[in-house]
């Protein structure tokens, strides 16, 4: 089926099979390997990206159900020029080890700090608690997402 | 695992979803946040041979608010129960269970009337269905109907749902605002399936408890009420020991399931301290 949305500001059109997740299409039809994808059933988190703003698992929605949505993913969050608060923070704290669950991380919280910048560690840990990170024990990625609220003020 | 084959439909009429459904002799499915039915599709619980989407069908995501309760189109979002203000008014212990349910990802598309389709033994809004003896509007081939919540859910993943019918609106009763209720569940990590969840409310009439409504979920194969452990609450004056003794019938009320995750007795005993935590928390209301 064609499918058109818009990834990262850019219009895309892609045919797909029903069967692909978005996951598999922004990784495989359009080539943004940033969005890892870990259990495929929506437990892990990694695959997480904005769809019209809001963190949503890549792997739970289907490639044409995007049809004319707004999708970002961690490329789209990153600029080349330098590094954002919210990465800056996340190598501060050392909130990131092997780095396979990083991209639904700060896609995650990238959106809570969007809607909520005034968050505190509680509704941070709630919030995190839908991602899986084997490596850092997430005391690390805690700190890192309140020390970068100040970057979303107002 | 990547899904099944399938074929994709998005229609942009209700009647039109039914047809879908209706012409695939039990082989469709509807698709609302697909939260659920995406997981059973990577594992093959499910496997349809056609996804019939909901998401352009108008009028099912409005959260209506009158006289006669509350009124979730089966498209409203966990994200939009747990933002609508309304709610924590006209019905205080809908907006409870459902800052329970799942993560942050999953609220912004896991639906009210896909999680009662689903029919998880688990879930926390089939709970708050049967607790509030909730009514379930549906429309299929044959028309329109109302179905009771509890008559709705009929087991693990089962409900009264015909393969070419789709819930259109869930009815939640208006809600006193003197009403005393109290939510419990628990889940070793928060957001994830309860071992065992307690829901439940009670009027009070001249100072004692009438109308006690408590459901459980999670215990069992399907959420129900307890008709013994409500019994034991209404015409009395609530205090700590009144809660522990409701506690103790509804433990012996429960018929619990052993997996992996707790064993039978253990589920028994924590849905009895679930309860009596829940009177308590709705004593002081």
């Amino acid at each position: 089926m064609t499918t058109k949305f818009e990834v990262n500001g850019k219009p895309v059109s892609v045919d797909v099979e029903p069967r692909l997740t978005l996951a598999d299409c922004l990784r495989h039809e359009l080539r943004l390997t940033g969005t890892h994808i870990g259990c495929e059933h929506g437990v892990c988190g990694a695959c997480t990206v904005l769809v019209d703003g809001e963190a949503v698992r890549s792997c739970l929605i289907l490639a044409v159900q995007a049809e004319g949505a707004k999708i970002t993913t961690v490329e789209g969050l990153s600029n080349d020029a330098d590094l954002t608060p919210l990465q800056k923070s996340f190598r501060k704290h050392h909130a990131l080890q092997c780095g396979f669950c990083t991209p639904g991380f700060i896609t995650t919280a990238h959106a809570l700090l969007t809607e909520e910048p005034d968050c505190d560690a509680d509704r941070v840990r709630e919030v995190l608690s839908g991602n899986i990170c084997r490596c850092t024990g997430y005391i690390g990625i805690v700190d890192a997402v309140l020390e970068a609220r100040a970057a979303y003020k107002k | 695992m990547k899904l099944p084959p399938f074929e994709y439909a998005c229609p942009t009429t209700l009647n039109e979803a039914i047809a879908l459904l209706a012409n695939h002799s039990g082989e469709a499915k509807p698709l609302a946040g697909g939260q659920s039915l995406m997981p059973m599709m990577a594992f093959r619980i499910a496997q349809p041979s056609l996804l019939v989407d909901l998401r352009k069908l108008p009028g099912m995501k409005e959260i209506k608010i009158g006289p006669d309760g509350v009124r979730l189109g089966a498209l409203v979002r966990w994200r939009d129960v747990i933002d609508d203000k309304r709610l924590a008014v006209a019905h205080p212990l809908l907006k409870e269970a459902i800052s329970h349910v799942a993560h942050y990802q999953i609220r912004n598309r896991g639906t009210v009337g896909g999680s009662c389709a689903h029919a998880d033994p688990a879930s926390e809004m089939p709970g708050i269905a049967q607790t509030c003896e909730a009514e379930f509007s549906v429309m299929g081939k044959a028309g329109a109907r109302t179905i009771k919540a509890k008559d709705f859910f009929q087991g693990a993943l089962t409900t009264a749902l015909g393969a070419d019918e789709i819930i259109t609106e869930i009815h939640l009763p208006a809600w006193p605002a003197a009403r005393r209720y109290g939510f419990q569940e628990f889940a070793r990590r928060r957001g994830d399936f309860a071992m065992a969840g307690v829901a439940l409310y009670y009027d009070l009439d001249g100072g004692k408890a009438a109308n006690a409504h408590i459901g459980v979920f999670g215990v069992g194969d399907c959420q129900r009420r307890l008709p013994k452990a409500e019994a034991a609450l209404n015409g009395k004056a609530v205090d700590e020991a009144l809660a522990v003794k409701v506690g103790e019938a509804a433990a012996a009320e429960v018929e619990p399931q052993e997996d992996i995750h707790a064993s039978a007795a253990y589920r028994r005993s924590l849905t009895g301290t679930l309860v009596e935590r829940a009177i308590k928390a709705a004593m002081v209301r």
